[in-house]
């Protein structure tokens, strides 16, 4: 009987297509999330939203939070540890999370190295802004990804960019000719061997979830038209102004993100979304997407 | 032969894939107009919550419970299995509820206990069969009509068969060992099954 192998890991990712992760930061919420048909929630003391507006130093959660909604639903709970805080994603494993995203949403602890996370039983998600990002974090044991849009915005545009950039650079690994595979691994900064395998299988080696500025049904729909296998909305169920509604509109959207009449008519009536920021008001320092490489 | 495979969450392209490799038509299916004229269907793994929420508010649950009365056959893995038994010990929620066994959701423990191991499944021939179990549900009971087809080492039943209904906790659909959706495929062009009285 072996625990913690990378199938399982990755398997997790696959149990979660098609679905919501929702960030939550009390039991009550999760348990909304659990009612609305979240596949899995994220655990946090502060949605993006209130990180952005707060300031300040933002760390892995209460252990007591993160405990009280493992106990409260029984759908997988997330949390998350800053960039490089390979100590806190020790908490994490220690408290039995299903899953560890290791955040650009929380502020960095090491500005150049990521978690080695081959060391952990638990598996972890990591953002990425484009596919040599990807390749890097699925290197050093990422089992899932998520491109990471801008969190706590509300605004679509950057979720939709690097989405599109993940997929152009797997469009342009699979039409090149392999003698020149090496050199595009060098330029992508990551290793030939995933560069070689999305060569030949036209996908990432791992499921790829939309993070980071999805607020309405549509949002998330575009998202999965676009190539992503599932969704992560942070601020925009419980930043809205009819959270368990919205959290329930969003699912459906994302299942039936083939079906314009289903979107349409999820999205009637549903009262304000988020407040949403323009990323170009948004001053260079305080973009989260930028932290990690 | 066409296959419908439950696609509202969780990974039924992996099974679609499975299938579409085995030569059947494989169907996603979403809505309750995407039922008719199936040969059978299958639950795929994902979050049972959320996949009977969505069946419900969809209203594909009493159409799927009603094709599988009468003989339809199907097949549930992991999630699919909490969604078959008729009790479900720790869950609030509602299900299909059609065959006579009791389960257990997430009976190992979280995901750090779930595992990989080799599994005697005497239907599928002597090799082994290889089971990948993710926060894995069990059967914990079984009526006398219900056939036990595997157990583990420590006697926790993990897949069983009632008529037209196939169910395992682990996910064949995640290895490259198709024999386990061969046996549901024979199974379904034989007609092997009975059907229901009820």
């Amino acid at each position: 009987m072996e625990k913690g192998s990378w199938k399982v890991k990755t398997g997790l990712a696959q149990m979660l297509k098609g679905g919501v992760i929702m960030d939550v930061v009390t039991a009550e919420q999760a348990k909304i999330a659990e009612d609305a048909g979240a596949c899995a929630v994220m655990a946090l003391e502060r949605v993006p939203a209130d990180i952005r507006a707060t300031g300040g130093v933002a760390r892995m959660a209460d252990p007591s939070i993160i405990s009280s909604m493992m106990e409260a639903v029984s759908i997988p709970v997330m949390a998350k540890c800053r960039i490089g805080h390979f100590v806190e994603a020790q908490v994490l494993e220690a408290l039995g999370v299903d899953f560890i995203d290791e955040s650009e949403v929380l502020t960095p602890a090491d500005e150049s190295h990521h978690v080695w996370k081959h060391d952990f039983k638990v598996p972890f998600v990591c953002g990425c802004r484009d596919l040599g990002e990807a390749l890097r974090r699925i290197a050093e044991g990422a089992a899932m990804i998520r491109t990471k849009g801008e969190a706590g915005t509300g605004n679509i545009v950057e979720a939709v960019r690097h989405m599109r950039a993940v997929q152009d650079g797997i469009r342009r690994l699979q039409s090149l000719p392999a003698e020149e595979l090496a050199a595009e691994a060098k330029a992508l900064g990551a290793p030939l061997e995933l560069v070689l395998e999305v060569h030949n299988t036209g996908k990432l080696p791992v499921v790829n979830f939309a993070a980071g500025g999805i607020a309405t049904p549509a949002d998330a729909a575009l998202m999965m038209q676009l190539g992503a296998e599932g969704v992560f909305v942070g601020s925009g169920i419980f930043k809205s102004s009819d959270p368990p509604v919205r959290a329930q509109t969003i699912v459906k959207a994302t299942t039936h993100y083939q079906d314009p009449s289903i979107i349409a008519e999820v999205s009637k009536g549903l009262g304000e979304p988020m407040r949403g920021l323009d990323i170009r008001a948004i001053p260079d320092e305080e973009l989260l997407a930028t932290r990690g490489w | 032969m066409r296959i419908g495979v439950l696609a509202i969450q969780g990974d039924f392209v992996e099974h679609i894939a499975m299938l579409s490799q085995l030569g059947v038509n494989a169907l996603a299916i979403r809505l309750p107009s995407q039922l008719a004229e199936l040969d059978g269907l299958i639950i795929p793994g994902g979050e049972s919550t959320t996949m009977s929420r969505l069946m419900e508010d969809y209203n594909l649950t009493s159409p799927i419970k009603e094709l599988v009365c009468q003989g339809l056959p199907i097949l549930g893995t992991c999630a699919g299995l909490v969604l078959l038994a008729k009790k479900v010990t720790n869950s609030v929620n509602g299900s299909l509820g059609i065959m006579d066994i009791e389960v257990e959701r997430n009976a190992f423990g979280r995901q750090a206990d779930s595992f990989e191991t080799d599994l005697p499944i005497p239907i599928l021939g002597d090799h082994p069969f290889h089971g990948v179990f993710i926060r894995a549900p069990l059967i914990r009971e079984v009526e006398s009509a219900v056939e036990i087809l595997c157990q583990l080492s420590n006697g926790a039943i993990v897949a069983a068969k009632q008529n037209n209904c196939l169910a395992c906790s682990f996910h064949p659909e995640l290895t490259d060992d198709s024999r386990f959706h061969e046996y549901f495929l024979n199974l379904t062009k034989e007609g092997a099954f009975a059907k229901r009285n009820h």
